[in-house]
């Protein structure tokens, strides 16, 4: 990708945003628009609304609509998963179908991946699908569902077949979520939020075309959304935005990304609030303490370390060179980081730290850390599972040895 | 599973504070291409049988591989500017080296000579000393060691003691240093003295005494990491010259071991991994029970989180390097840091690569305590973690 490229990419993407962006536009319109034009999603094929530009672009289009402050394709939530494995495994007519409305945002989708009895083996899930002429019956328990209360449409791993081994008997479908046979219940969790859907299917129906890849290859169809779950969680921040940002479409887009972000709102709180450390330090006086300095000198040491080694690796990554195993870390470095932190924010906060809620210091946010931070080494993957992943695909230590081989009829679970 | 792990690392973003974005975060292909000419050097020249018979020397280096290092690769002064006979590269390309050197355990001055003493002079010498002083230390043809701790065993400025009293042709000095590294064999001595009747900082100042000098004293210790020499220095009414001038010379010092700090660091996280992928490699091939112990979760997640703890101290010695290379203002603070990241780290691989080993990883044969050796000296040397995380927060201004 030569420099010239870039700069007419530059050029082609400003003259259009100059012809075609009007903050007075309704959300869904403006984006319809660049559905259109491709300039939505550059780096997407020309014949599914986009420009079919090499990734190392996607950025400056990005910090042209920043410049003057124009506002994207929906992203947020699991929608662009959704995409990508459509674009992957779909067909013209799920495509045709699909596509478009996750992008305007007219759509809301959701992930039905795991399950009570398989967690972090996911593979083992047990929800099923049996074919009854044109319609598959749905029935299982799906959990850990963000958003399912208001999407519309599900990605669906479901059992077809329990003669075939584990990872062959499944197949993936599109499941439409406003129907009777799905009940969406809010899972409440210790942090006393409930971000997350516990999703009950009784004999719910999926029309036979909205199958994705063909029946048994759900497994394969589903690494393709992980890999790009994965790949979204290596990615770096969107640019931040400039221009004044008054207009109808701030408006619906300030609506909709309140309605998207809800469910995370206490998580920079499981991710420790490293951030608030120095200061709660010294306005409690803590920092007077010779063993709090060390903690806290430990607590800041790891976390830097933390954050360089991800910038490290997108160094590697952004000059083309094949990425080092501190690629692999950044989710293992993050349990320790927040752990560390909540010790820190406990010694700092000292009895204050038995309160909670709107009295307790910093308006209930430490005691938010402290009962939020046990979910990071579970969620996307615990630390176990990392450990496994590090050792083997990293390191090349051998594989776990299998018992969940044949006839996954016969394999013992929960 | 909706989880997306960008917002569970935004907070960790979120924290990050330092401005400058002209840090790197990657070595050039040059620097990658210079690692790779040392990593080959000491691949032939140090391996561990190399290592034994050389720390059982009093010297404690083959003389012929200094000079190869000098001739062939300039080692010695790569960080020293041109015009004094170095190779006027920089503080990351002698990580670099250091870094190397710690991986493949070299016996050699180089610490003392390139790290310590050399940067003691550009950083406190006149145009003309450095003119005078540089050119031997970047060609390797004299080493010299820099005297700072004493008896105490403190690395802070308030405990040196050692008296400079002027007299008409320059300094006498009077005193004691100890933990020397390679005091023994340096021709050259740069010595951390106080003018009489000052305290702290107040006073302090470099001075460079020829070793050779009448009334030095010079006594090999007996170290536990006989790879690196440590020696006692006496000095009584020796001569000296002083370094610069003396209002700066406490400013000189710290910056010296700032830089040695960062140095250290970095030669730590060579070495230990070694130790990992000495580790990794023999999981691969003990068997136990009828499976290769690198089978057992125990022994997998134990390698998993010791991979982790290198990468992120070599994330922190990298960091550090490139921030004093900018001249970031944050990087004398970036120095305690990495000092105290990799030191816990270096022995706490150390630790596990013996105990992944089992028995034979604490027998002599093996060359584990090789390495742990200098993975416990190198936790001491320049000042224990706690010591450098509690600098660490003072430079923060906490």
């Amino acid at each position: 990708m030569s420099k010239i490229n870039e700069a007419e990419v530059r050029a082609e993407i400003r003259t259009w945003l100059a012809a075609n962006w009007d903050a007075e536009m309704s959300l869904v319109a403006w984006r319809n628009k660049l559905v259109d034009s491709g300039w939505g999603m550059p780096q997407w094929p020309e014949t599914w609304y986009g420009r079919g530009l090499p990734l190392g672009l996607v950025r400056a289009v990005e910090e042209e609509f920043a410049r003057i402050g124009a506002v994207g394709v929906a992203k947020s939530g699991v929608r662009l998963l959704a995409a990508a494995t459509l674009l992957e495994h779909g067909t013209d007519r799920q495509k045709e179908k699909y596509l478009r409305r996750i992008l305007t945002g007219e759509d809301t989708w959701c992930q039905l991946f795991s399950e009570p009895g398989s967690g972090s083996d996911l593979a083992g899930a047990t929800t099923r699908a049996d074919l009854h002429g044109d319609y598959w019956l749905i029935n299982g328990q799906k959990v850990w569902t963000t958003s399912a209360h208001h999407a519309n449409h599900g990605l669906l791993l479901a059992r077809t077949d329990w003669d075939a081994p584990k990872h062959e008997g499944m197949s993936y479908f599109v499941i439409d979520i406003k129907q009777p046979g799905v009940d969406v219940q809010p899972l409440k969790q210790m942090n006393g939020h409930a971000s997350f859907n516990q999703v009950f299917f009784t004999d719910a129906q999926v029309p036979a075309e909205n199958l994705i890849g063909r029946v048994g290859e759900g497994w394969k169809v589903a690494m393709t959304t992980l890999a790009h779950e994965r790949r979204g969680a290596d990615g770096l921040n969107a640019p931040s935005r400039r221009g004044a940002r008054t207009g109808r479409i701030y408006v619906e887009e300030r609506k909709e990304l309140e309605t998207a972000n809800q469910p995370y709102k206490w998580y920079p709180q499981r991710a420790g609030r490293v951030d608030l450390v120095m200061d709660r330090a010294k306005e409690t006086g803590a920092n007077r303490d010779p063993h709090v300095r060390q903690e806290i000198a430990k607590l800041m040491i790891l976390a830097k370390s933390a954050e360089w080694t991800a910038r490290r690796a997108r160094a590697a990554q952004q000059q083309g060179r094949p990425q080092g195993p501190e690629g692999s870390l950044g989710k293992l470095a993050a349990s320790h980081v927040a752990r560390a932190a909540a010790h820190v924010h406990t010694l700092i906060t000292g009895a204050e730290a038995m309160l909670s809620g709107a009295g307790s210091p910093r308006d209930g946010i430490i005691a938010e850390i402290l009962v939020s931070v046990p979910a990071i080494s579970i969620a996307g993957g615990t630390d176990e599972i990392q450990r496994n992943i590090i050792a083997e695909r990293v390191l090349g230590l051998p594989k776990e040895p299998r018992f969940d081989t044949g006839p996954f009829r016969n394999v013992r679970r929960n | 599973m909706a989880e997306n792990l960008s917002q569970a690392m935004s907070a960790l973003d979120e924290s990050k504070s330092e401005p400058a974005r002209r840090i790197s975060f990657a070595f050039t292909d040059e620097q990658e291409q210079f690692r790779a000419a040392i990593r080959r050097f000491l691949q032939e020249k140090s391996p561990p049988s190399a290592v034994r018979r050389l720390m059982d020397t009093a010297e404690g280096y083959d003389p012929e591989i200094w000079r190869q290092l000098s001739n062939q690769l300039a080692l010695p002064g790569i960080h020293v500017p041109e015009q004094y006979g170095g190779a006027g590269f920089g503080i990351v390309e002698l990580c670099i080296a250091t870094e190397e050197m710690g991986r493949a355990l070299l016996c050699a001055p180089y610490f003392s000579t390139a790290v310590l003493a050399t940067n003691a002079i550009m950083n406190a010498g006149t145009k003309a000393q450095q003119a005078s002083l540089l050119p031997d230390l970047a060609s390797g043809a004299r080493l010299a060691a820099l005297a700072v701790t004493e008896p105490n065993g403190q690395w802070d400025l308030g405990s040196i003691e050692l008296v400079a009293t002027p007299v008409a042709e320059g300094f006498l000095l009077e005193g004691a240093k100890s933990y020397v590294v390679d005091g023994h064999v340096a021709d050259l001595l740069v010595v951390a003295g106080r003018i009489s009747g000052t305290t702290g900082g107040e006073g302090l100042a470099l001075f460079t005494v020829s070793a050779d000098s009448p009334g030095v004293d010079r006594r090999l210790l007996e170290s536990m990491d006989a790879t690196r020499k440590l020696a006692r220095i006496d000095f009584h009414s020796v001569p000296a010259q002083l370094l610069g001038d003396v209002k700066d010379g406490a400013k000189s010092l710290v910056r010296t071991l700032d830089q040695a700090a960062i140095a250290l660091a970095n030669e730590m996280v060579g070495g230990a991994q070694t130790l990992f992928d000495s580790a990794v490699n023999y999981t691969k091939l003990r068997v136990q029970f009828g499976r290769t112990i690198g089978s057992f979760q125990a022994i997998k997640h134990k390698c998993a989180d010791m991979l982790l703890e290198v990468e992120l101290a070599k994330s922190a010695a990298y960091y550090a390097a490139q921030a004093a290379a900018a001249d970031d203002p944050e990087w004398p603070a970036l120095a305690c840091l990495a000092k105290a990241a990799a030191s816990e780290m270096y022995l706490h691989i150390a630790a596990e690569c013996i105990q992944i080993h089992g028995g034979i990883g604490f027998t002599w044969d093996n060359d584990t305590h090789l390495w742990f050796k200098r993975a416990k000296s190198s936790e001491v040397f320049l000042g224990q973690p706690h010591y450098h995380r509690e600098l660490l927060l003072q430079r923060w201004g906490v």
